[in-house]
């Protein structure tokens, strides 16, 4: 029988409730504390924790390393585009309210931070994945005695 | 006559016991304890800036300190020895006489520091209470730290992403793309 069988188990019924956790985390980050920073790490979290349980090669058919790599390039692409979005509407770039501009109140701000948190998230996400990635896959696999 | 401020023997705990782990830290020759010791440092201090009202700062703490450093110190320690070498008593003393010249002047700079929680002092007056002024009209999000990070701080968040994503960029130069390759090459 698998002796980690308990592990698998609850990490099983943990990871998905820590990625909805980020999830909230970032959606949430207007109201409450936290943001895409915080989200990116938590979401890392629930990857790595996949990967300690179940295995290097699982982790990386769930979350391959091309999606991190690129991920990392595209959260940065994703907040530079929201700033070169709202130069493009007239405004200076960064400057929410361009992207709605009728609203009385405020929601470009809303939709701005949203977005450029959400570039925060992917970068960040996928920056400490790949950190993780490289250093397991150097890493001689843990001995049984040691866990 | 003023009542005591009970939550401040908290923050003295949470001191102490952040002290006693450094210690810990610092004379265990264990590297898997040590890495263990360090989560619980950053578990510390999460705990207390939530006692100081940075919830925010708390959750990053939280997250990156105790959750994803440790991983990734195991990590790296797993490449290395279990154990740290003893250090040379000669370099016992260097150390010393940094730490206490460093210890010195941060004493002699305490007076010139503001009362905790100074309405007047520079971290509230000017800039942090305009912020908290002009949030709910400028930006109208409640949490007054994302309109900074986000809005009003937008180049600085941005430069932050920035070395975030030279960071991994470092790594992954580094240390090979972690494919299946780099995987063979360090299994051996």
């Amino acid at each position: 029988m698998n002796p980690h069988l308990v592990l698998r188990v609850v990490s099983k019924l943990l990871i998905p409730i820590i990625v909805i956790f980020g999830f909230y985390v970032h959606f949430h980050g207007d109201y409450s504390p936290g943001g895409g920073f915080q989200a990116g790490v938590i979401i890392a979290s629930a990857v790595i924790l996949y990967a300690l349980i179940f295995g290097m090669d699982a982790a990386r058919e769930a979350v391959p390393a091309w999606f991190v790599r690129a991920g990392s390039a595209i959260g940065v692409l994703i907040y530079g585009g929201t700033g070169f979005v709202t130069w493009l509407l007239g405004g200076n770039f960064l400057s929410y309210d361009m992207l709605d501009p009728e609203s009385t109140h405020h929601a470009g701000q809303h939709l701005g931070i949203l977005l450029v948190e959400l570039g925060v998230l992917t970068t960040v996400f996928s920056v400490m994945v790949v950190i993780f990635y490289t250093f397991a896959s150097r890493a001689p696999d843990i001995p049984e005695g040691e866990w | 006559m003023e009542s005591f401020d009970w939550t401040q023997l908290l923050d003295y705990a949470l001191m102490a016991m952040l002290l006693a782990v450094g210690v810990a830290i610092v004379r265990l020759r264990n590297l898997f304890a040590a890495v263990m010791l360090m989560g619980v440092y950053s578990l510390l201090s999460a705990a207390w800036f939530v006692s100081l009202d940075a919830v925010d700062v708390a959750f990053t703490e939280a997250a990156v300190g105790a959750g994803i450093s440790t991983v990734l110190m195991l990590g790296a320690m797993l490449l290395t020895a279990r154990e740290a070498e003893p250090v040379k008593a000669g370099r016992h003393w260097a150390a010393l006489a940094v730490v206490l010249a460093t210890g010195a002047a941060l004493f002699f700079a305490i007076g010139d520091m503001p009362a905790y929680g100074d309405p007047n002092s520079p971290a509230n007056a000017y800039v942090g209470f305009d912020y908290l002024i002009r949030t709910p009209q400028e930006v109208a999000v409640p949490n007054v730290v994302t309109a900074v990070l986000a809005s009003y701080r937008g180049f600085d968040t941005f430069g932050e992403t920035v070395v975030i994503f030279a960071a991994g960029l470092g790594v992954m130069l580094l240390l090979g793309f972690g494919g299946k390759k780099a995987k063979k090459e360090g299994g051996e």
